[in-house]
């Protein structure tokens, strides 16, 4: 506690101004970065008045789409925070050699690092495969929401809880140094007192709760409310991934909460599970982190198995290859990931037998991710492709992830994992397949669904800059690191002594630095579309599309589908396309929707200053805040009116006025 | 949309639409069900725990030193009670009799509380002959599994009184039928969960 009169101490727990780090210019400067970008996008929307459209249409919606569209753009927001550390890493590590110690001190260093991981796993790829989720899934199994529209917005709420949580400990205080998952003794609070590992907990936690009702949310969802006729055999198969990574996150995400919850009471009330000493247990945390760590990369790969497969069919106009293969290759990496987590650790010594049972089952995992490979080839074969951006995205990954998933192989021979155990050869691994697997298969998904969501699609050319760009820089940025891991140079270091390693760490910079101009082509691409939207705008269906999503109009309305439709086939819009369907413009029933809420904002915003004065041991606000979370849980359950009507006029003149503006560019694709 | 052959004749709407407005599936108990099964792992991580770290005395006090199993028979059966008395509860609920069902409400919340109790008079006897969750990881585990459970059962008293209330204000409408529902299996849920700490974490743990 800082010295001063007692009852500061009280107000402020352990908050003082010397938390705030002024003496780090880095820090000062991104603050005043930041701070400008705020205030000018806060006094922009203060200008145009948007602040009751954004609080009224968005914010407390329960719409899935809305909420999918926020997830994007919050996830987005994140890529940016989570690739600054990226570049500040590569451009330490390529200059810190020998005398020069480069600009960022080891403590600043492994602060970098942790945040990295952190942003990029839990704000920026969780947040987008739970926004395209959000956005798709619900319209391609003919629903016209989610199960619990309102759960899902408090979802989104409880992960802006965590990443606000998160980008606080940038400005006041510090962040955890004991890497993106937090590991002990480092993360104890003998080694660390300071409040960084308290903001990881906090952050995790909010978004973790977040997340695992989001996936209750989906399978629920996708088991109760298909369509009429849509078997789970008929269903998409964005659909069935999304099912396969929701029921992997209900299994998943409560071992995370868990051993979260362990670790704060190691720091807070003084128990012993992974302390040094008391009979604490080490290993007991690296178990369980991973038990959660190893389904949750599979969890973030899955739905983009999914998006590659509807893209792939779609693009080559023939129904998807090898449908049930799929299924089962989908259900079966579900279950091998629950069964592969030691595999991160195979140097704990637990001996041959488990290590090998741990190594087999990994090795298992590619048979049925090759199983996919060769069915997505398949389906392009003797197809007449078209290679519009979300192909040429599904494309390079193809590429990229098939090596990345060789290499993976590689490491999951125990005893060559002894040796590249904790090298730069795994931080080129995981990075070939998240880049290659998620990052490629968002960009392909936001360059699919983006007519959808808006009713016009993204700019051709800068969408192809941007994955040049991306594709190239991948590799110019990752391949150096598989070379320097199998010299032996070991990860998270910000020094090295031997002159001989700078020239592929420099290489690896300039890779960081053409992937730099990828994600700028990308918001140039944003940008331009958005200016040129009457030029891009299209129909329904731009892409000739084969699932009910592209049944419907482009933004859908409010209630997805005026009439819900009735499933024959697997691809069912193009069974309904090849049946030569027309939209009814008469005939509408009123619709019943759930209304919006504030509760989820509310809650949302509560559990942010509890997770801040829980950090700062602000004993009085944490119970403030935690019994008015309570009540506001209660005081939601007093609320039974929570649906309302869509009427059926109003249907009427949404689905005609739809009507009217349809095919302004057909065939987007030329 | 004009580019794909149409080799057939254009259908009739309804052979592709439900031109009828349908019954919206109602998928809370499913969901709820979820919960509680993402709940389990959440008790299944605590109970690893305690297996790993059971026997890590720190030269401390072991289970057989400081559990206390003639207070756990007492504990158990309160627990156990209260399942049994919340299943008449909603056996009066399928009888629509409110204010029997209230009663046997009351009646499981009070023996909760009670459980509830007891629990929390071991705690602090514990705690004050220096056995509490910073002695020993045997004693962090333990506090943390049963205390996690007895923060379940607060959690679910706390539920308890405000469905009570709204029982009572507006009646057995549908939504309250179902959150009481949720409510039941809530509370088998913890006495299952109870059932293992008691035979795992208590019996086989004075024993090891």
């Amino acid at each position: 506690m800082p010295d001063r009169p007692a009852i500061w101490n009280f107000l402020l727990g352990r908050l003082s101004l010397s938390s705030l780090p002024l003496h780090n210019s880095i820090v000062v400067g991104t603050f005043i970065v930041v701070s400008i970008g705020a205030l000018g996008v806060l006094s922009l929307i203060t200008y145009y008045r948007k602040w009751g459209y954004l609080w009224s249409e968005w914010f407390t919606s329960v719409d899935h789409k809305k909420l999918g569209i926020m997830y994007m753009v919050l996830a987005t927001v994140m890529l940016f925070r989570g690739f600054a550390d990226a570049i500040m890493m590569r451009s330490q590590q390529a200059i810190a050699f020998g005398s020069n110690m480069g600009y960022l001190p080891p403590h600043h260093y492994d602060q970098v690092f942790s945040a990295h991981g952190v942003a990029m796993i839990f704000f920026v790829a969780m947040a987008y495969i739970v926004g395209l989720m959000n956005f798709a899934m619900p319209m391609q199994i003919g629903a016209r929401d989610v199960a619990f529209p309102f759960l899902n917005n408090l979802s989104f709420w409880l992960t802006v809880s965590g990443v606000v949580l998160f980008m606080t400990s940038l400005f006041v205080g510090d962040f955890s140094h004991a890497g993106w998952l937090g590991m002990p003794p480092v993360s104890e609070l003998k080694q660390s007192p300071g409040p960084g590992v308290d903001y990881y907990i906090w952050g995790l936690q909010l978004s973790g709760v977040g997340t695992l009702l989001t996936g209750i949310n989906f399978v629920v969802t996708i088991l109760k409310m298909r369509a009429p006729g849509m078997s789970l055999m008929k269903m998409p198969m964005f659909t069935w991934t999304s099912l396969c990574t929701s029921g992997l996150i209900v299994v998943a995400f409560p071992i995370l909460t868990a051993t979260l919850f362990l670790l704060s009471l190691d720091r807070y009330i003084g128990t012993h599970f992974f302390t040094n000493g008391f009979g604490g247990n080490v290993m007991m945390y690296v178990n369980l982190i991973w038990i959660w760590g190893h389904p949750e990369v599979y969890i973030l790969i899955l739905p983009l198995f999914g998006v590659y497969s509807e893209i792939v069919s779609t693009f080559s106009g023939k129904r998807l290859f090898g449908y049930s293969s799929m299924v089962y290759a989908t259900a079966a990496i579900m279950l091998l990931s629950y069964l592969v987590w030691l595999h991160h650790f195979f140097t704990m010594g637990s001996g041959a037998d488990v290590n090998s049972f741990f190594a087999l089952t990994t090795m298992l995992i590619s048979i049925p991710t090759g199983v996919k490979i060769f069915n997505w080839l398949f389906t392009m074969y003797r197809g007449r492709v078209r290679f519009d951006v979300p192909m040429l995205w599904t494309m390079g990954f193809l590429f990229t992830f098939t090596i990345g998933g060789m290499s993976g192989v590689m490491l999951s021979v125990a005893p060559a994992d002894f040796l590249l155990h904790n090298s730069l050869f795994l931080i080129a691994h995981f990075h070939n397949v998240i880049i290659g697997g998620v990052v490629f298969g968002v960009f392909a998904g936001i360059n699919y669904w983006f007519p959808k969501a808006f009713g016009f699609r993204l700019d051709a050319f800068w969408g192809k800059v941007s994955f040049w760009f991306w594709q190239i820089g991948f590799w110019v940025a990752f391949a150096p690191l598989y070379v320097l891991g199998l010299m032996g140079v070991t990860r998270r270091l910000s020094h090295f002594e031997d002159p001989s390693l700078q020239i592929w760490f420099i290489i690896a910079a300039f890779g960081a630095f053409l992937i730099l101009l990828g994600i700028l082509a990308f918001v140039v691409q944003i940008y331009v579309s958005i200016r040129r939207r009457d030029e891009l705008a299209v129909g329904n269906d731009p892409w000739d599309g084969r699932t009910l999503e592209w049944s419907t109009s482009s933004p859908p309305p409010p209630y997805n589908f005026a009439f819900i439709p009735k499933v024959h086939e697997r691809e069912a819009w193009d069974d309904m396309k090849k049946h030569g369907y027309q939209r009814p413009l008469e005939g509408f029933n009123d619709i019943h929707m759930p209304k919006s809420t504030s509760t989820g904002v509310v809650i949302g915003v509560l559990a942010t200053v509890f997770g801040f004065a829980m950090v700062w041991y602000i004993w009085w606000l944490a119970i403030l805040t935690f019994v008015a979370l309570i009540g506001t849980a209660i005081w939601h359950t007093f609320n039974y009116d929570r649906e309302g009507y869509v009427k059926a006029n109003e249907v009427g003149e949404f689905e005609q006025h739809i009507g009217n503006w349809e095919p302004k560019a057909q065939g987007a694709t030329s | 949309m004009n580019s794909i052959a149409i080799d057939k004749a254009p259908s009739e709407p309804q052979d592709f639409l439900c031109l009828e407005e349908g019954h919206p599936h109602n998928g809370t108990l499913l969901g709820f069900w979820l919960y509680l099964m993402s709940d389990c792992f959440i008790f299944a991580s605590l109970f690893a725990c305690n297996a790993v770290l059971g026997t890590s005395y720190a030269g401390g006090p072991s289970a057989h030193d400081v559990l206390d199993l003639p207070g756990l028979a007492v504990n158990t059966a309160l627990l156990l009670v209260s399942s049994v008395t919340f299943g008449f509860a909603m056996l009066e609920v399928s009888r629509q009799r409110k204010r029997a069902m209230l009663v046997w409400l009351g009646i499981s919340g009070l023996l909760a509380a009670m459980f509830v109790g007891l629990e929390i008079h071991e705690f602090v006897g514990m705690i004050a002959e220096g056995a509490g969750p910073d002695r020993s990881a045997f004693l962090s585990s333990f506090f943390t599994l049963v205390g996690t459970h007895g923060l379940h059962v607060s959690l679910g008293i706390v539920w308890l009184i405000v469905l009570m209330f709204q029982l009572g204000k507006y009646g057995l409408n549908e939504a309250n039928i179902r959150r009481l529902r949720c409510l039941s299996m809530f509370w088998h849920f913890l006495d299952l969960v109870w059932i293992g700490v008691f035979s795992y974490v208590y019996l086989v743990g004075v024993l090891r």
